[in-house]
């Protein structure tokens, strides 16, 4: 037998061989896995056209006291007329580009450090991995060590901003209790798309990774902050949904500004309540 | 009830080897461990596996089944079709030894460089005092058996061996994990955590999580958690200058 | 170093890697690193080997808890209580010492895990939580949900880094001073000329190649035997190889024939039978029912344990929420009674379809309390049997679970009759007398592996610089040989096929109830099987080849289910985990009696002797009602326990003691009875000592050392535990507490 004539064993066994099995097959998974990657892929493709197209447009995105969220707060005197918050314009004329480039970065910096995001973005669109127990087809590999995906830490400040523009989107809704006229005590199917985006940006925030960190995962002592502790326990039973409440408030944000954009289009009447 | 299965497994040792076809008797309520010893047992003596509870509580059987990294004794036959073909071979990520078993041993160097729990000095044994509530978290973590699928499946190490060196995997980033959680572990964790273990190189596409065979949340519970304890130490500005402020560190509260 | 030149003559054949260290220890499970962590401690330079990976030990298995009289829960809980239920669960054959030192120690064990980083289950007040276990009569095992084996062997292991990592810090080499070596395998002990332990030799399962470890102390902590069953709980490990090396290398078995048959082992599907179902299922509210819906327990409560347990469904559910003002639910009888329940009831036609009977909770608590308490559990069933158990009841049966006989062990010291061999954990015999008790096995892991370590380290000591035994090389050519036979045979029988029918043979022969015809017949077969075994081959190489493995551990199995045959077929009574067709009651005159296994002269077989049992010091007796002596001892025994009697109808003593009516607290301060204590020990450790030494023949200077470390361990005992007055008291609330729940566990002849 050839193993007998081996030679004593060195004191431990070389603790990073490259002598792995060689199995030729990237995978030998015999599922869909490439499914769940590919549709990723699709729909955010698909939103980033599409939101790319609206952001571009600077148009058609304020009708009957409705304004779509890609636009608000809309802060500059290009806004049209009515949509700015309360007149309040800081940014004057300043600025050129469509008044929704500068308030996407924020949102857009929110989901693009999002913790699942990033699972999504590094399997569907950079393989890295594309799904479990399948070889990724880069080299090198450093993940988020070094610039720029190191930014990805920066989390919690989108985190933080992302905040503001709920309870903005939230005013919006209210806001949209008026009729076209401005007068108030009333309601349409704008008011409640407006309030379901703005609720369900609220459960996307609240779930979040960075908000559980902060309302309480950052403890040592859960014993010593109770009610903290139970903040946490409510946000780790969102955080749970965290993947769902991405999708869904994506799908939210998307269908609020295409309403608000067909509303002002003429394409659609916005239906009143009362 | 009883079959005939079919199998290929993965025969050979680091010098090379290949997936070698089998047919097999399969009987009701089997998992693919029963089938593996019945290989043994009557086709193959000398065929390498490792196992020890039969119960997926010593995480001693891992191997990849269809291509996926399983526990062999908590994947059951009933989960295939009766014709359907099932490959199993070993872990991609280590050195194979031979069939089924591999060098485990990157594990262990991993599990040594991670700094022991460290009590306060002034405490005698039967004097800890804990709250439940302050423990769950590491309880999860140590639910842990060491079954090594999430080491296996981690791309960041499975494609780039490499970043053996600079990584710890899944399974030793829950360790620093779970000392940083431990409600009386006295060593801070967070800047070893990101420089000595590599936590920047998760980018916690989860795999670990969906491998674990205990249902450890290991990215939510364990790895995102870190590495926003990571931030607080490292990257956020405003948390170090309220730790300046308030005089101690804001997370050891 | 001794003889260095042995060394280099021996490159004929095989190269052998060799190691020097001060203490090896054989096993990786909780008694093996709790001993090697001791031996570090002392300054040893320590070897653990490991048939598994490293953290794989079916210590991991165990699930309820680790028995510790802390008192967390309830605070009248204290080691003499402990103490009462341990020897009551073995039916008052355990060894009195051991048993007493278990007791003491088992809380300061369970703490120092603390210290090491373990996370148990808490109370409100922040300390270690204790649940409630078949057999304890409080609260009182520390446990995290239901994985506490795995928590303690983790903290272990990560004590046992933690050490490495400091030996790091020091000199560079995390193995400096304690090594693991991962996946090798023992087969041979190996003596010197005065019969001394020299050293071990083994093979590393990965590479089939042989290694010599040269030590002058050896612990044995290899766990159990149960892998010679069909059905059982136990992982391919449990082969009995330290029971096997201690009798090749000269040592006794004692009381084989106690084996524990846990009660509920899942029955279906066929690939898991024998895995275990936590005893906490029914602790938590489980019942047992059989196959027409029978809540069958209550027909087979024995008479003593009666005005224990509820007579009535209801007043058994009451228990769970109020323990003081109800009785247990009979589900919660000790292992061997509920073990023989549901055999009795499969052999009446009342099992299940698949041979067990229903054990449910799921009726019985809300799901999401059965997935937070069971988790395991949960798990388990889900995924191997597709059984959801928040919804359905489990189907279950007994398993071959535990040993309680074992390698025979100096109480204290946990040494063999070799010089240099202890043994700890399952694989030592005595502390658990005829029966264990739930979670007992993970505190006794703990409490002797630490003193196995101890006391190899202190023999150790004792050797001095120049006094190192050397190993023979004939005796490592002749291990090898023995060793490398089945490879030479490659047309022989296989191994694989001679294991099955040495399980199928004690599980059907010597299994749960035991016929001396069918006893008579498994010898026979076991008598067919050595020649069989000379005979199996092994195809293939040497690299992790399991066939050749089972071929070396068959070797094992046979040797130690010889004594178990021989020992069931010798004691003619039923106790605990050894229960005889014919003689179905206990016999106080067996109870006197140790049966002592030992390899025979030409070392083909097994002998067996009588030994009398370690009289029960007074102290300690005093602990218990005479009534409940009666239903262990003879009559010769209870007349020359005239003074315990005298006691317990009147307290004598002083009046401080009479007056120690409410003992409870002082029974928790009074650590424990003194001189008495101690002398009684010295006494039984001398006896013991000349029995061993005398059986050395020459027993040079070397003995002397060793006496020298037992005679220190009695007045250790002695001098670190508290004064004598208190022993009266402690005694007085002993027996306070017993007539306050009269006739506890009085386990007597009406078992069946």
């Amino acid at each position: 037998m050839a193993t007998d004539t081996i030679a004593p064993g060195p004191e431990a066994p070389a603790p990073l061989s490259p002598a792995r099995a060689k199995i030729e097959q990237k995978t030998l998974r015999t599922d869909r896995w490439w499914l769940s990657p590919l549709l990723t892929l699709l729909v955010l493709v698909a939103f980033i056209f599409y939101a790319t197209f609206r952001a571009f447009e600077d148009a058609y995105y304020y009708a009957d006291g409705l304004i779509s969220p890609f636009y608000s707060p809309c802060l500059s005197t290009k806004c049209v007329p009515d949509s700015s918050l309360g007149g309040f314009t800081p940014f004057g004329d300043w600025a050129k580009v469509s008044p929704a480039l500068l308030i996407l970065i924020f949102p857009l910096g929110f989901r693009m450090t999002c913790y699942y995001y990033r699972k999504a973005y590094y399997r569907a669109f950079w393989q890295s991995p594309p799904a479990c127990a399948v070889a990724e087809p880069h080299g090198k590999y450093t993940g988020e060590t070094r610039f720029p995906l190191i930014l990805n830490n920066a989390h919690r400040y989108f985190f933080y901003v992302g905040l503001i523009f709920n309870v903005i989107l939230t005013w919006d809704g209210i806001l949209a209790f008026r009729n076209a006229q401005g007068e108030w005590g009333h309601m349409s199917l704008g008011t409640l798309v407006l309030l379901a985006n703005a609720t369900l940006l609220w459960l996307y925030s609240l779930s979040c990774h960075s908000c559980r960190h902060a309302i309480g995962g950052r403890l040592k002592h859960f014993s010593k902050h109770p009610l903290r502790y139970k903040s946490w326990t409510l946000v780790s039973k969102l955080n749970h949904k965290h993947m769902l409440f991405a999708w869904i408030s994506l799908f939210g944000v998307a269908l609020a500004d295409a309403y608000v954009a067909l509303v002002s289009h003429g394409t659609f009447s916005n239906p009143t309540f009362f | 009830m009883g079959y005939k299965g079919k199998f290929k497994v993965w025969r050979g040792d680091a010098s090379g080897g290949d997936l070698n076809d089998f047919e097999v008797e399969v009987n009701e309520g089997e998992v693919v461990l029963d089938v593996i010893h019945r290989l043994q047992a009557t086709q193959a003596p000398d065929m390498a596996c490792r196992w020890n509870c039969k119960a997926g509580k010593c995480g001693s059987c891992s191997a990849e089944i269809n291509g996926k990294p399983r526990l062999m004794c908590m994947t059951r036959m009933s989960t295939f079709e009766e014709g359907e073909t099932v490959t199993v071979t070993p872990l991609r990520t280590f050195p194979v030894i031979k069939d089924l078993v591999t060098d485990v041993g990157f594990n262990y160097t991993k599990a040594r460089e991670v700094k022991s729990f460290t009590p306060p000095a002034d405490l005698k044994p039967g004097e800890y005092r804990m709250q439940q509530i302050d423990v769950e978290r590491s309880q999860e973590f140590r639910k842990c058996i060491e079954c090594y699928l999430c080491q296996n499946t981690c791309h960041a190490v499975r494609d780039h061996e490499e970043n053996k060196e600079n990584f710890a995997g899944p399974r030793y980033l829950m360790r620093v994990a779970e000392l940083d959680m431990h409600p009386l572990d006295t060593a801070d964790r967070k800047k070893a955590a990101q420089e000595e273990h590599g936590l920047g190189y998760c980018n916690i596409t989860k795999c670990c999580t969906e491998v674990c065979p205990e249902h450890i949340r290991i990215t939510d519970n364990a790895l995102i958690p870190l590495k926003e304890r990571v931030v607080d130490k490292k990257y956020d500005p405003l948390v170090w200058l309220g730790s300046k402020i308030r005089r101690r560190s804001s997370t050891d509260a | 170093m001794t003889e260095p030149e042995n060394t280099q003559n021996v490159q004929n054949a095989e190269h052998i890697e060799r190691h020097s260290y001060d203490v090896v220890v054989i096993g990786a499970g909780g008694a093996g690193l709790r001993a090697a962590i001791e031996a570090r401690h002392a300054g040893k330079r320590v070897a653990i080997i490991s048939k598994s990976l490293f953290g794989k030990a079916h210590t991991v298995m165990a699930e309820g808890g680790a028995a510790a009289a802390m008192g967390n829960v309830n605070p009248k809980d204290n080691w003499q209580v402990h103490f009462r239920d341990t020897m009551r669960g073995g039916k008052f054959l355990n060894h009195f010492r051991m048993a007493e030192l278990h007791a003491k120690e088992a809380p300061d064990r369970i703490w120092e895990l603390e210290t090491w980083g373990a996370l148990f289950d808490r109370t409100k007040d922040g300390k270690i939580s204790q649940r409630n276990f078949g057999g304890h009569e409080y609260p009182r095992l520390a446990h995290v949900g239901d994985r506490t084996g795995l928590e303690l062997i983790r903290t272990l292991q990560q004590r046992v880094v933690a050490l490495q990592q400091q030996d790091q810090a020091e000199s560079g080499d995390f193995e400096a001073n304690l090594r693991v070596f991962a996946e090798t395998t023992i087969v041979r002990l190996l003596k010197d000329e005065q019969g001394r332990i020299a050293g071990a030799v083994g093979y590393y399962r990965e590479t089939g190649q042989f290694v010599l470890f040269e030590a002058p102390a050896v612990i044995l902590a290899t766990g159990g035997i149960g892998r010679s069953y069909t059905v059982t709980s136990n992982s391919w490990e449990y082969t009995g190889d330290g029971h096997a090396l201690a009798l090749l290398a000269g040592a006794t078995l004692v009381n084989m024939e106690f084996i524990q048959f846990h009660p509920t082992g899942m029955v279906w599907p066929p690939s898991v039978k024998g895995i275990l179902v936590t005893e906490s299922v029914r602790g938590d509210g489980g019942v047992l029912r059989n196959s027409e819906g029978k809540r069958f327990m209550f027909d087979y409560v024995p008479d003593v344990f009666r005005k224990q347990y509820a007579e009535t469904e209801e007043e058994a559910d009451r228990w769970y929420d109020d323990q003081e003002n109800n009785r247990r639910p009979p589900e919660l009888l000790p292992r061997d009674e509920v073990a023989r329940s549901i055999n009795s009831e499969v052999k009446a036609g009342r099992g299940t379809p698949n041979g067990g009977v229903y054990l449910d909770v799921s009726t019985r608590l809300p799901a999401e309390e059965i997935r937070r308490r069971l988790p395991s559990m949960y798990h388990q069933f889900k995924e191997l049997a597709d059984v959801d158990i928040t919804a359905q009841p489990m189907e279950v049966g007994p398993t071959c679970h535990y040993v309680m006989g074992g390698v025979e062990v100096d109480p204290d010291t946990q040494g063999t009759k070799v010089p240099g061999l202890y043994a700890a954990g399952e694989c030592a015999g005595g502390m658990h007398g005829s029966n264990r008790l739930g979670g007992n096995s993970l505190s006794d892991l703990l409490v002797f592996g630490r003193r196995a370590g101890l006391y190899a380290s202190e023999y150790v000591d004792s050797l001095g610089a120049g006094g190192k035994p050397a190993v023979a090389q004939a005796d490592v050519d002749a291990a090898v040989d023995e060793a490398l036979a089945p490879l030479g045979n490659a047309d022989g029988e296989n191994p694989y096929t001679l294991h099955h029918d040495l399980q199928v043979t004690m599980n059907t022969l010597v299994g749960i109830i035991r016929k001396p015809e069918e006893i008579g017949e498994a010898l026979t077969k076991l008598e067919d099987f050595k020649p069989r075994h000379h005979k199996v081959g092994s195809t293939g190489g040497r690299r992790f080849n399991p066939g050749w493995h089972v071929a070396l551990d068959l070797r094992n199995m046979l040797i130690v289910s010889e004594c178990v045959a021989k020992a069931a077929l010798e004691r003619a009574e039923s106790r605990g985990g050894h229960t005889r067709d014919d003689f179905p009651t206990m016999s106080s005159k067996w109870r006197q009696v140790n049966l002592i296994c030992s390899l025979n002269a030409d070392g083909t077989g097994v002998d067996l002797k009588h030994q009398p049992i370690p009289t029960i010091r007074q102290d300690l007796l005093e602990l218990f009602e005479v009534s409940e002596l009666k239903k262990y001892f003879t009559d010769e025994e209870l007349a020359g326990l005239a003074g315990v009697a005298a006691e317990d109808a009147a307290p004598a003593g002083d009046a401080e003691s009479v007056e120690s009516d409410e003992s409870d607290e002082s029974a928790e301060s009074a650590d424990e009875s003194a001189e008495l204590d101690a002398a009684v020990a010295a006494a039984v450790i001398e006896a013991e000592i000349e029995e061993s030494t005398a059986t050395d023949g020459e027993v040079g200077e070397s003995a002397i050392p060793g006496q020298k470390v037992k005679a220190e361990s009695a007045s250790e005992s002695a001098s670190d535990e508290s004064e004598p007055e208190s022993a009266q008291a402690e005694s007085e609330s002993g027996s306070e507490s017993e007539s306050a729940d009269e006739a506890v566990a009085e386990t007597a002849a009406e078992e069946k």
